[in-house]
């Protein structure tokens, strides 16, 4: 849906921002640009709604090139959020919502509608809302607010500027959360700046490594995680990058592979763990508990297996070998 | 709380003085020449009125606009000219400027209007420049890239959230305004400094007082209306306790 054909961006004479980046974000996926400050990724993403030129290259936007879109239209329907929220202090909380709608031209039972639509989305009441301020507002319920305004005209791609980088590290996994729930219902286009490798693990069906204005990988989390293209990715990633890619795995896929299902097994003595989490919070359990295994359990609390660390070591070792890409459920 | 309390002692004080300054007016029958004199009391405040309304109504017109102008991305280079300009109109004493006006256009009303209005330029101009350029550029940024057109920007993010800054400025230039027109007298001008300098010529305090204390009362007055206009015009949330 938005494809960048070897994308140059110089300012001035010679600061070279961007460097020929070429890259595809397909229909309904998350990409995140992820790199440290000043690789690029924001120009980059600045670039798709006409907010910084394109110096050399294109960018695609359903095939079309940007150049030939009408970029105030162009604006409208992309959606965008950026860190600080940009919410309108001058506006009330309905108003800054339905700004996008407003500019449409939609009427006011519309609009009315779609925000009572929307709060109800982000889980915030609309009538306590409604006529409230930016400022009256928790840094949490503001982001939230930002990001649902970005979604008022339902424009089918969303541009996101470390849209949760403000918000401290409990209220940001909250949010990160919400917004992935939210994802799976709207299936959105997205761009998503991030220079946080475990936000971008996260968060992406696609991670965009960027350095110095070049891409030094474009792959999915696990793909990164274990193959990273050169040296830079792999410092970048860390050196707990295995265990960092342990998170992206739950416990169920590793039970389905191995076909590990068994509802015989008695409950007993034993620690439980619930069949969605993941395979770090898995061994952690193991560690927790002082025993070999965990029983898995189903959401009605009964036994469905057993798992030990071997296992989950096992588990790692086949997908490194097939070198299988696993995309994020 | 502290604050609260030292707010009400300073406007407790200030009241009490203006009920002392009050008492000795009337006690010593000062405002008599205004009571015998009610008719011209009445040109004179007339004129007094003209002289600021028109004066600030040009003001406005033109430092407004100005502002808006050099803070547009196409004129920011003028932005240190005008301002220059502007500032260094300021530094001239405003008994100068009369003077300077009277040697151009001659005396009378029109070159009062003149001289005011220049001098009511600069508060308005500088306020609505530093509300513009105060307005933070992330609102700019993320009203750019929702698909505000430009001018959407300007009267929808921009003077909405300028507003108190600016309505500031008008108020400052007005209020002075209402005192310096007092100095029109002396250029023929009319208005209530007719009294204030005949008063002081003769040595008079109740001839003085009926110019100087209706100049005050108005200035007050059309104060407290600024202010009221301010909290009808601002939106809460683009005020500065909100900040």
């Amino acid at each position: 849906m938005i494809q960048y054909k070897s994308v140059t961006k110089i300012y001035g004479e010679d600061v070279t921002a961007v460097d020929q980046v070429s890259l595809d974000v397909n229909e309904g996926e998350i990409v995140v640009l992820l790199g440290p400050s000043g690789c690029g990724k924001t120009t980059l993403l600045r670039m798709v709604n006409g907010l910084e030129s394109v110096t050399d290259g294109d960018i695609l936007f359903n095939g079309e090139s940007i150049k030939s879109l009408n970029e105030i239209e162009l604006r409208r329907k992309i959606g965008y959020v950026i860190q600080s929220n940009g919410l309108f202090p001058n506006m009330n909380i309905e108003q800054n919502v339905t700004v996008v709608p407003t500019l449409l031209g939609w009427s006011k039972e519309d609009k009315k509608k779609r925000f009572e639509e929307l709060m109800e989305l982000v889980g915030l009441d609309a009538e306590d809302y409604r006529k409230r301020y930016p400022h009256e507002l928790s840094g949490g319920q503001q982001q939230r607010i930002g990001v649902i305004r970005a979604l008022a005209a339902d424009p089918p791609a969303m541009l996101m500027d470390e849209p949760f980088g403000a918000l401290d590290p409990i209220i940001r996994e909250r949010v990160q959360d919400e917004f992935l729930a939210i994802q799976r219902e709207l299936n959105k286009t997205i761009l998503f700046v991030s220079h946080d490798i475990d936000e971008a693990i996260k968060m992406g069906d696609k991670i965009a490594l960027m350095k110095d204005g070049q891409l030094m990988q474009f792959d999915t989390p696990s793909q990164i995680l274990q193959n990273p293209a050169n040296d830079f990715v792999a410092q970048f990633v860390g050196k707990d990058r295995m265990v960092k890619s342990l998170t992206i795995h739950r416990i169920e896929q590793l039970m389905e592979r191995y076909e590990l299902l068994d509802s015989s097994i008695e409950k007993g003595q034993i620690a439980t763990v619930s069949k969605s989490s993941n395979l770090r919070d898995v061994l952690s359990y193991i560690l927790e508990s002082k025993q070999q295994a965990v029983h898995v359990v189903n959401e009605n609390d009964e036994v469905i297996g057993q798992v030990d660390f071997a296992l989950v070591n096992q588990y790692m070792i086949d997908l490194a070998e097939k070198d299988e890409p696993v995309v994020n459920p | 709380m502290g604050k609260n309390v030292i707010t009400w002692t300073v406007r407790v004080i200030v009241y009490l003085g203006l009920l002392a300054f009050f008492i000795w007016v009337f006690s010593n029958e000062y405002l008599n020449h205004l009571v015998e004199n009610f008719e011209e009391f009445l040109v004179l405040l007339r004129q007094h009125i003209q002289l600021v309304a028109l004066s600030s109504f040009l003001a406005i017109a033109v430092a407004v606009p100005s502002a808006i102008i050099v803070t547009r991305p196409k004129f920011q280079r003028f932005e240190g000219v005008v301002s220059t300009v502007v500032n260094f109109g300021y530094t001239i004493p405003n008994m100068a400027i009369l003077a300077l006006m009277m040697g151009i256009m001659g005396i009378g009303f029109q070159t009062a209007v003149v001289a005011l209005f220049i001098y009511s330029i600069l508060p308005i101009f500088r306020n609505t420049l530093a509300g513009i350029q105060s307005v933070n550029s992330n609102l700019i940024d993320s009203a750019k890239g929702m698909g505000f057109k430009p001018y959407q920007i300007l009267f929808k993010v921009e003077l909405p959230n300028a507003a108190y800054s600016i309505i500031a400025g008008i108020r400052t230039a007005v209020v002075i305004n209402i005192g310096a027109t007092a100095l029109a007298y002396l250029i023929g001008g009319g208005g209530l400094g007719n009294w204030i300098f005949v008063g002081i010529n003769v040595f008079d305090n109740s001839i003085l007082i009926s110019g100087a204390l209706p100049i005050t009362l108005l200035a007050i007055t059309v104060d407290l209306f600024l202010r009221l206009l301010e909290r009808k015009v601002v939106p809460r949330g683009a005020r500065p306790s909100t900040r």
